[in-house]
């Protein structure tokens, strides 16, 4: 026997293209991501313009990728990892397609920025910078890891949000600071706020991806395990043995 | 039922061993074994088909045995009650022991009867006899001695409702059998197969000739019957064996391959054989 290819080549095909959609729309959401804080770096209203038109897209793919998981469950009764795959990517869908909404978010806030009617002094905190950059890469990084089904990339990803949780908690105590300092700074620092809190959710997002992907690759579900049940999740084999 | 006097000279006590790749891992505390198949091989003649086997069948469980054909599922499943005793040139090799007494119903001082009377089987086609539907159920209890006709009545309605074909014949019991449509038919050999209050149920594949309707049914049936017997399945349909069974024995080319929690086989096998055959790598 082997164990590659099912007996049925439309069933191969099927989850090879599941497998190519998901990453597609991660591609979407990661570009609407960046094209949302370089849009809130400038600010520069055409690229804000641009990530939330984005967003109707990866809406589009969320629902077309929900139905081609209900489709494969109903024609396939998929099993083992056939069934962790179809699981996974239907979480994963949901994680992008928020990720996206938070990436929307920060689009809006540079839209307000970008009025050049408004005279304001916006907060340019270097941290929101790097944090943005943290949770874009820990997106790119649990997307490489479905991709190679690597639950070893996967849980350094997880264990990287605490960073971004970090930064986030210092960005909100650099603003305070600058709100309390000049009152009129108090409308465009509670915006950098929100800008930094959808960054901030962007890397739960990107840690709950991770944390499907290790659920795809070993069969463990890692929601809300200490480090030492992720550990042992990922001692576990791989994969089947014999 | 107990076992005659006669077969209780025959219990060998020794005592039970699970064997370690048989013990599901991934149930923290596995119920009590009805039935302990121990190092079973099985010959059709000089060809071997069952290549020693170890496993637990839990009591009031559901086991599902699958594999692809020829695996030895079936043959397997008729050791449990002797069928092979019936051709000539069949031999067995270690034990089935039912617990918690330990008899091993493969040793020559049992009668195959006797075996029978504690081990029912349900086929794959229905096979009623060709008399009425009461008689179909009265007849265990009457070749068992049961007397006096009231207490087979009682005993065939006790039977028919637990196979939940009571309400459906209790105006005509006294029809033939042949005339109950192919679930009914196959309900009421699991009925007749209760009437002798047996330990053990095995069942071989008991819905592939049935139609989507009856199959489900009869899987309802399966599932409340685990409340009062241990039951033993054979089926090609894996989804039937992720519906109906608690536990799961794959099997391949006459070896248990792997044998674990229902829901672990089927979402995280620990073989690749396994993995394989029931996502549909290989049939």
């Amino acid at each position: 026997m082997n164990s590659g290819d099912h007996l049925s080549r439309q069933y191969d095909q099927e989850l090879e293209d599941l497998r190519t959609r998901i990453l597609t729309m991660g591609g979407l959401v990661e570009q609407q991501l960046s094209t949302a804080i370089e849009a809130y770096e400038r600010p520069d209203l055409a690229l804000a313009d641009r990530a939330i038109d984005t967003d109707r897209k990866v809406n589009e793919e969320e629902i077309e990728l929900d139905r081609v998981v209900v489709n494969l469950i109903v024609r396939r009764q998929p099993t083992a990892r056939d069934l962790r795959l179809i699981i996974g990517v239907a979480r994963i869908v949901t994680e992008l397609e928020r990720t996206g909404d938070e990436a929307t978010k920060i689009a809006r806030a540079a839209r307000w920025l970008s009025d050049r009617n408004r005279n304001v002094r916006a907060p340019r905190l270097r941290d929101i910078h790097l944090s943005a950059l943290a949770a874009s890469r820990m997106l790119r990084g649990a997307l490489d890891a479905f991709a190679h089904l690597d639950g070893t990339a996967a849980a350094a990803i997880i264990a990287e949000d605490r960073d971004v949780d970090q930064q986030f908690h210092a960005i909100l105590r650099q603003l305070i600071t600058f709100m309390m300092e000049d009152p009129r700074t108090i409308t465009p620092s509670l915006d950098a706020v929100w800008v930094a809190k959808a960054i901030e959710r962007i890397g739960d997002h990107a840690k709950n991806i991770a944390q499907h992907v290790i659920f795809v690759a070993h069969g463990e579900d890692v929601r809300h395990a200490t480090p030492e049940q992720l550990a042992r999740a990922l001692s576990s084999q791989e994969g089947p043995t014999g | 039922m107990k076992p005659s006097p006669d077969s209780q000279a025959t219990i060998d006590m020794a005592p039970v061993t699970v064997s370690a790749d048989a013990t599901p891992a991934s149930v923290p505390e596995a119920p009590q074994a009805k039935a302990q198949v121990e190092n079973l091989s099985f010959f059709y003649g000089e060809a071997k088909a069952l290549q020693s086997i170890n496993l637990p069948v839990y009591s009031h469980r559901v086991t599902a045995l699958i594999g692809p054909s020829g695996c030895g599922k079936s043959t397997f499943l008729r050791c449990f009650n002797r069928i092979h005793d019936l051709y000539p040139g069949n031999r067995y090799e270690g034990a089935i022991r039912l617990l918690p007494e330990g008899v091993d119903i493969l040793s020559d001082a049992l009668e195959p009867i006797d075996v029978r009377m504690r081990v029912g089987m349900v086929f794959q086609k229905p096979s009623p006899f060709p008399t009425t539907i009461f008689e179909n159920v009265a007849y265990g209890p009457r070749l068992r001695g049961l007397r006096p006709n009231a207490a087979i009545a009682d005993k065939v309605e006790q039977a028919l409702r637990s196979a939940a074909l009571w309400d459906e014949v209790k105006d005509r019991l006294h029809s033939l059998a042949s005339n109950l449509s192919g679930g009914q038919q196959q309900r009421l050999c699991i009925a007749r197969a209760l009437a002798a209050d047996p330990e053990l149920l095995l069942f071989d594949e008991p819905t592939s000739a049935l139609d989507p309707i009856a199959t489900a049914s009869i899987e309802e049936l399966i599932t409340t019957l685990r409340e009062t017997v241990t039951i033993l399945i054979v089926t090609h349909n894996m989804q039937q064996a992720a519906r109906c069974s608690d536990y799961t024995a794959f099997m391949y080319l006459g070896e248990l391959v792997e044998f674990g929690a229902t829901e672990q086989i089927f979402l995280k096998p620990g073989k690749r054989q396994t993995e394989d055959y029931i996502t549909g790598r290989f049939g």
